[in-house]
C-alpha cells in the first residue's frame, strides 16, 4: 500500500507581529515546527504502514509539503519520525496560494504518486482553515473522511473510521483510495529513533516545481487563487479586569453576584 | 472546465453511461478494436458523477476559472441549513441574521438551502424566519450527511441557481464539504469568518482570525462566484422570527445520479450525559492541571450542571488522561466563544488562550496570582478552587432553593 501524508511547516508560535511599514507578517527570527495536527496524521500514516507491512502488504509512507525551501527541514524531521521518503513542493510560482491552489498543487503531486491513502492534519495552527484536506480529496476525486479520531479496521478496498463531530462520533465506511484528516485523539506520536535520525540525515529530498507536477501557471500560487487577503491587522488585546482576593466563602459570594448580574443563576 | 476520457484507461464498460444524470455519455467503437466512453460536452455540467463511478480512473475533469463577464448572473445570498435528524443547527439562525443584512445591502433575496429527509418541521421553522426562500432537497439518501453526496448535490444546485454569496456554519460538517463545492466551482471559500460586510464596491469583505486570533485578515473573492464563507458559531446574534407571513418554500428535485458515494455512515454515537458540545454552549466551566487528578473533575461537573454549562478542559488535563479529548479547548482542541467562560485551575498558556479568548466574559479562579489567565479575565478570583468552586455550587443551590420556597 502506498501511503502519503501532507504536512505543513508553521511558526512555532502564534505570537506573530505585523510589520507596520510593509503590512506583512514578520517572519524573521521565528522558529518553525511541523504543524501539531500533522504529527498525529504522520504517526497514523506510519502506524498504518507498519500494520500493513506486518500483514504481508509491504507499504511505504511518502511525506509531502508545499512551502519555502527551508520546509525541507520539517520533511527531514518527518523521515526521522518514520516516513520512508519525502517530496518538497517549492517554487516561486506556488507562493501566495490560497486553499484552492494549495489543495490543487498537493493533489497534482499526489496524482503522480497514486497513493491508496492520504493523511492530513485536521487543520494548520496558523491558517486554521481545515479546507486543504477535503479539497485534496475533491481534486483527486478520492473518497474522504474528515476529523478522524480512530481507524477501526482496514483492508485493500476500504476502511472504517470514527469521526469526531460536535454531538459525538460518527462511524463511517470509506472506500479506498481516500483522504483522511486527523484529530489529536487518534494516537500519541512517537519520538524520533536513532535509526530514523540517520535516515533523515542521509535522505535526498527532491524539490518539485510546477513542471514536475504538470500544473499550469494560472492554477497555482497567487495567480490561481480565487481569494486574496486585502488587509491584515492585529486585534486589540484583551485587558484583564478586576482581581479579587479573600476568604473562599467571600469569593464564592462575589462570584455568585457576578453570575447573578449576568442573569445566569 | 473540460472533461476527458483517457483511452488508455477506459475499458468501455459503460458504468459511466448509467451514472450520468444528463444522459450525455455514450460508449462508441474506438480505433476499430474496442469501445470507448464518449462525452457530449454540450449538456455536461461537469457534475463528476461519472468520474466517481469509473473504476479505472479514466475520466478526469479539468476545472477552469469562470469568465469574469458571467459574475453579474449571480444574485442572492444563501445559507446552508445544516440539520441532523431534522433538527436545525443553532448556527443556521445566526447565519440568517447576518445573511439578511448582506442580502439587504445587495438588494437581493436571502434563501436557506436544506438537504435531508422528512424535513417538514425544519422547513416550517426556517420559513418563519426573515428569509425569502427555503430551498429544500429531500430524499432518503440525503437523510444522513455524506460529504461526497452533499457536495455533489449542492454543487449542482449552486451551479444552476447561481447565488452570489453562500454561507455555512464553520462546523465539522460545513468545514468539510463546503471546501469541495468551492473546489468544483473554482471559487473562493474563506474559513471560519467572524466578520462579514458588503463593501461599497458590492463585494463581500470576509474577516477571519488567523494565527490563533493574533491576526485578523480581511479576504475578498473578486473574480469568481459565489463568494463562499464558513462562519464561526456565536459570533453573530440569532435572527429574530419574522413579524408576519412566511418564506416561499421551493422544492428542488435532487438528481438521483448524483447520489453515488464511496462512503457510508454505519453508526452515530451520540455523546450522552455530560454536555461536550462546547461550540454551542453559552457557558463553559473548564478545569486544568490545578485539579490535580481525574476524580476532581467532579466539582467542575457539579458547577456546570447547576449552570447548564458544558465542561471544558485544558490540554494538560487531556494529556494526563483525566478527561476525553472532546473537552479540550485551545490550539489543538476546540475554539469556543461562549457568553461566559469559567477557567478553574488553568494557568492560561497561550495555546489555551487561543481557543477561548474571544469569549464574551472570562472568569478565572486560580491560586497563583501571577497566572497569565488573570491578564485575560474580566473577573479574577485568587484562591483555592477546591474551596471556591464547591462553595459557589452550594450557594447557587441554596439561593435557588430559597427562591423556589418563596414561590411556593
Amino acid at each position: 500500500m502506498r501511503i502519503c501524508c501532507c504536512i505543513k511547516q508553521v511558526p512555532a508560535t502564534t505570537e506573530v507581529k505585523i510589520d507596520p511599514e510593509t503590512k506583512t507578517l514578520v517572519r524573521e527570527g521565528i522558529e518553525n515546527q511541523i504543524n501539531p495536527f500533522d504529527l498525529y496524521a504522520l504517526e497514523e500514516a506510519v502506524r498504518t504502514k507498519e500494520r500493513r507491512t506486518e500483514e504481508g502488504d509491504a507499504s511505504t509512507v511518502t511525506v509531502l509539503s508545499m512551502g519555502p525551501p527551508w520546509a525541507e527541514e520539517s520533511l527531514r524531521e518527518a523521515i526521522s519520525l518514520g516516513a520512508d521518503d519525502a517530496i518538497l513542493l517549492s517554487n516561486k510560482a506556488f507562493a501566495g496560494a490560497d486553499t484552492w491552489c494549495t489543495s490543487y498543487t498537493l493533489a497534482m503531486a499526489l496524482k503522480k504518486l497514486e497513493p491508496d491513502i492520504v493523511f492530513c492534519g485536521m487543520q494548520a495552527i496558523d491558517g486554521d482553515t481545515g479546507q486543504v484536506g477535503p479539497g485534496i480529496a475533491v481534486h483527486l476525486n478520492y473518497a474522504q473522511a474528515a476529523y478522524v479520531s480512530k481507524i477501526e479496521s482496514m483492508d485493500d478496498k476500504k476502511l472504517v473510521a470514527k469521526r469526531l463531530i460536535e454531538e459525538g462520533y460518527e462511524v463511517v465506511e470509506v472506500k479506498l483510495p481516500a483522504v483522511l484528516t486527523i484529530v489529536k485523539e487518534i494516537n500519541e506520536p512517537r519520538t524520533a529513533s536513532l535509526r530514523g535520525k540517520m535516515n533523515a540525515k542521509k535522505a535526498e529530498i527532491p524539490v518539485w516545481g510546477p513542471a514536475d507536477i504538470a500544473a499550469p501557471a494560472e492554477k497555482i500560487g497567487l495567480l490561481g487563487s480565487p481569494t486574496q487577503v486585502v488587509k491584515v491587522m492585529t486585534p486589540p488585546c484583551r485587558a484583564g479586569g478586576d482581581k479579587y482576593e479573600g476568604e473562599p466563602e467571600e469569593l464564592a459570594g462575589k462570584l455568585y453576584d457576578v453570575l447573578k448580574c449576568m442573569e445566569v443563576v | 472546465m473540460s472533461i476527458y476520457v483517457d483511452p488508455a484507461k477506459c475499458d468501455g464498460c459503460s458504468v459511466c453511461v448509467k451514472s450520468c444524470p444528463f444522459n450525455v455519455i455514450e460508449v462508441k467503437p474506438f480505433d476499430g478494436l474496442r469501445m470507448l466512453a464518449t462525452i457530449t460536452v454540450e449538456g455536461c455540467t461537469m457534475c463528476g458523477a461519472c468520474v466517481a463511478a469509473c473504476r479505472f480512473n479514466a475520466i478526469s475533469i479539468d476545472i477552469e476559472r469562470q469568465p469574469v463577464q458571467d459574475l453579474d448572473k449571480y444574485r442572492g445570498v444563501w445559507v446552508f441549513g445544516e440539520q441532523r435528524e431534522g433538527k436545525v443547527a443553532p448556527v443556521v439562525f445566526e447565519l440568517i441574521g447576518v445573511g439578511r443584512d448582506l442580502a439587504d445591502a445587495r438588494k437581493a433575496e436571502l434563501a436557506v438551502v436544506i438537504l435531508g429527509h422528512e424535513l417538514n418541521e425544519a422547513v416550517e421553522e426556517l420559513a418563519s424566519y426573515p428569509v425569502d426562500k427555503v430551498y429544500i432537497c429531500e430524499s432518503p439518501e440525503l437523510a444522513v450527511y455524506d460529504a461526497e453526496r452533499y457536495c455533489r448535490v449542492l454543487t449542482d444546485v449552486t451551479r444552476e441557481l447561481k447565488p452570489e454569496v453562500f454561507l455555512a456554519g464553520a462546523t465539522t460538517t460545513g468545514r468539510s464539504f463546503m471546501s469541495g463545492i468551492a473546489i468544483s466551482l473554482y471559487t473562493g471559500l474563506t474559513a471560519d469568518c467572524t466578520g462579514l460586510e458588503i463593501g461599497e464596491d458590492g463585494l463581500l469583505y470576509q474577516t477571519r482570525p488567523a494565527y490563533g486570533g493574533n491576526i485578523m485578515a480581511t479576504i475578498l473573492c473578486r473574480y469568481t462566484r459565489p463568494q463562499m464563507s464558513t462562519v464561526r458559531h456565536k459570533v453573530f446574534p440569532m435572527s429574530c422570527k419574522r413579524a408576519s407571513g412566511k418564506a416561499e418554500i421551493v422544492r428542488l428535485e435532487p438528481k438521483q445520479a448524483l447520489f453515488p458515494s464511496r462512503s457510508k455512515v454505519i453508526e452515530f454515537i451520540e455523546q450522552v450525559g455530560e454536555k461536550v458540545n462546547l461550540v454551542d454552549a453559552d457557558i463553559i466551566v473548564s478545569g486544568g492541571r490545578g485539579l490535580g487528578g481525574p476524580e476532581n473533575f467532579a466539582i467542575i461537573r457539579e458547577l456546570a450542571d447547576e449552570l447548564g454549562a458544558a465542561v471544558g478542559s485544558s490540554r494538560a488535563a487531556v494529556d494526563a488522561g483525566w478527561i476525553p479529548y472532546a473537552h479540550q479547548v485551545g490550539q489543538t482542541g476546540r475554539t469556543v466563544c461562549p457568553k461566559i467562560y469559567i477557567a478553574c485551575g488553568i494557568s492560561g498558556a497561550v495555546q489555551h488562550q487561543v481557543g477561548m479568548k474571544s469569549s464574551d466574559v472570562i472568569i478565572a479562579i486560580n491560586k497563583d496570582p501571577s497566572a497569565p489567565m488573570f491578564d485575560l479575565a474580566d473577573y479574577g478570583f485568587v484562591g483555592d478552587l477546591f474551596e471556591i468552586v464547591p462553595a459557589l455550587t452550594k450557594k447557587i443551590r441554596q439561593m435557588r432553593g430559597a427562591r423556589e420556597t418563596c414561590e411556593v
